[in-house]
């Protein structure tokens, strides 16, 4: 997939190492544990993250800032659809996943009516998407119907349901990348959006779908994180804004577009779980975590991570 | 004086500022007095420096997702060190716009990503914020919060703010050898270098003025609010770019105009106050300037089209 090599490698080599060092710090206490929990964790971190990838691959200035909105709104509506009723689980994912889709549409035409780049679309747009959530989720006290509480909190074989449900997307999003006609044309208008149109590629229709699976993606995880903490608060996705950019980058992706890396956004997820816990393990209060974490995604930028044509162009 | 299309873009952020004003005094015709006018801009004081900064980094091409944090670290700091050992407080706020140049050489020698580079030092940032200060609190020293309850004369503080942050930004940008530089840097870099500047330090200069202007955008919400919290001003990063894309910057580098920008945090503090001066519920407050962002930009959008047209 990428001419570099495997740019997904160094976030993975990376995450490994920081799970020894907390194993050895725990004198091997819990090394199984620790997987399991990072998987659970990195799921929702994957699901978000794969959005923002396909768009920040359909070129430069691609990004979408309106992740955090899109959860907090699409979490409110699942929990009042689902209403606490089994019956309606089902119903209540579509219209999550409906929800993100539309804040993904919503974007993609003020990019297009105001001519204004994606960064000041989809913030200005989240800043309208947010009321909206506040409007209908504020003061909600519903709790996920107890079946979509189980469901969430499932185990397959040991493994959290919600992990193999994040890699069947994950494997999803990678044939489409590498097999279909969509997926090359993402990568094509991400490398050169002028050659990619004189060869005949849907320019326009090709951004808009990535908006729209990335806001599709959001409103599934945030229904699924209602769901995981026993109902939704419309501050639960505001963490998404940096770290889907920043597991993005990490994983290997080419910041300026063209070069989507799958397997490094799991690498990257599985990376940011592990530095919390490795620093927790030895000690660190949660300033120090912070710290650490900005230093080391800085470091890795810095050691190679991304390649950027010209300096400081987004 | 015709009315040309160019004048009319020029003038738009100014407009729409006067539009929200209006709107406000005719609610709430008390709102037009000292007091009101202080009450009502009182808040946009240090979105105001928090803007500036944005719009330096801007004037590059970059975009500094760091500024939010920086402001609450700058506010930490004043809130903890300064007022116990005034001189470790100023190195160590000196040592924070360090760090910002540090990051802007970064950006330059390695030719990296700005957003992401930025997007780290804002976990550096909040991390030493929250270290500094686990749990709100803190007591901001005496003179700031003397300074900002100043009755100044004739009009009130914050608009004396925004006037001499908006000339003081506007002779910095247009009128110096170093604004035309850093102009120049975010039109065509290749050029810079050729013309014998360097430009790993014009870069590093100029995130180390961001940084002075997030230390004084720091001190005054300190100033404002007596006390601090690490994530105090952790919404000014995107109202910052909100407001600087609203005077008129923009992202390709190199365009940018210091008087819109601090029109701009003007109108997006205008925009969040708003509702409360009108008692409507606070929940539309992002809702409003989100409206009055697309609104804008939507009009410019128009008179470019008109334009072309013509």
């Amino acid at each position: 997939m990428n001419a570099h090599g495997r740019p997904w490698l160094g976030s993975w080599v990376a995450a490994i190492l920081a799970w020894i060092v907390t194993v050895a710090v725990g004198h091997g206490q819990g090394a199984g544990d620790l997987i399991s929990a990072a998987l659970s964790f990195s799921a929702f971190t994957v699901l978000v993250s794969l959005g923002q990838m396909l768009v920040i691959s359909s070129g430069p200035g691609n990004v979408d800032l309106s992740i955090p909105s899109a959860i907090a709104l699409s979490s409110a509506l699942a929990m009042i659809v689902m209403n606490g009723d089994n019956t309606m689980i089902v119903p209540g994912l579509m219209v999550a996943i409906v929800a993100g889709a539309a804040v993904g549409l919503f974007n993609v035409a003020l990019i297009r009516l105001l001519r204004i780049p994606p960064i000041i679309a989809t913030l200005s747009g989240s800043m309208i998407v947010m009321s909206t959530a506040i409007s209908f989720g504020r003061g909600l006290k519903i709790k996920p119907p107890p079946m979509f509480s189980a469901f969430v909190a499932e185990r397959v074989f040991g493994l959290p349901l919600l992990a193999l449900v994040a890699l069947a997307i994950t494997a999803a999003v990678w044939l489409l990348l590498e097999r279909t006609v969509l997926g090359r044309s993402i990568a094509a208008i991400g490398q050169n959006r002028r050659a990619a149109r004189l060869a005949g590629v849907q320019v326009e229709r090709t951004r808009l779908l990535t908006y729209l699976i990335c806001g599709a993606l959001a409103g599934l995880t945030g229904a699924l994180i209602a769901g995981f903490s026993g109902g939704n608060s419309l501050d639960q996705g505001d963490e998404y804004l940096l770290l889907t950019i920043a597991v993005v980058v990490i994983g290997g992706s080419s910041v300026s577009g063209g070069r989507p890396c799958v397997p490094g956004v799991w690498g990257a997820a599985l990376l940011m779980f592990m530095l919390v816990a490795m620093l927790n393990s030895a000690g660190a209060g949660p300033g120090l975590r912070t710290l650490s974490t900005g230093v080391i995604i800085i470091a890795v930028i810095a050691l190679g991570g991304a390649r950027a044509r010209g300096a400081g162009k987004l | 004086m015709s009315l040309t299309a160019a004048r009319l873009r020029a003038l738009l952020p100014a407009l729409a500022l006067a539009a929200l004003l209006a709107a406000v005094f005719w609610r709430q015709p008390r709102a037009m007095s000292y007091f009101g006018l202080n009450l009502l801009l009182n808040l946009a004081m240090p979105i105001i420096f928090a803007t500036l900064a944005q719009m330096m980094i801007m004037a590059l091409g970059d975009l500094d997702l760091s500024i939010g944090p920086f402001v609450s670290l700058a506010a930490t700091i004043g809130a903890t060190v300064l007022p116990q050992q005034p001189a470790w407080g100023v190195a160590a706020l000196a040592a924070a716009i360090g760090v910002y140049a540090v990051a802007g050489a970064l950006v330059e020698r390695r030719k990296l990503p700005s957003i992401v580079v930025t997007l780290g030092l804002s976990f550096v940032w909040l991390g030493c914020a929250v270290m500094l200060l686990p749990t709100p609190g803190g007591r901001s020293p005496q003179w700031l919060i003397d300074a900002l309850r100043w009755k100044a004369p004739v009009l009130p503080l914050p608009i004396w703010t925004a006037c001499i942050a908006a000339l003081l930004g506007h002779l910095l940008i247009t009128r110096s050898a170093f604004g035309t530089a850093v102009r120049g840097l975010g039109g065509n870099a290749a050029a810079m270098a050729k013309a014998g500047w360097s430009t790993l330090r014009l870069r590093a200069t100029v995130y180390a003025a961001a940084g002075g202007f997030g230390v004084v955008a720091g001190l005054m919400l300190l100033g404002q609010s007596t006390s601090a919290d690490a994530n105090i001003a952790s919404r000014y990063t995107l109202i910052s770019v909100a407001a600087v894309i609203l005077g008129g910057g923009e992202f390709s580098g190199g365009r940018v105009s210091p008087v819109g920008a601090v029109i701009g945090a003007l109108t997006m503090t205008l925009a969040a106050s708003f509702l409360t001066f009108l008692s409507i519920a606070p929940d539309w407050q992002i809702g409003m300037q989100g409206l009055i962002l697309i609104g804008v930009l939507g009009l410019r959008a128009a008179i470019d089209r008109w334009e072309e047209r013509a």
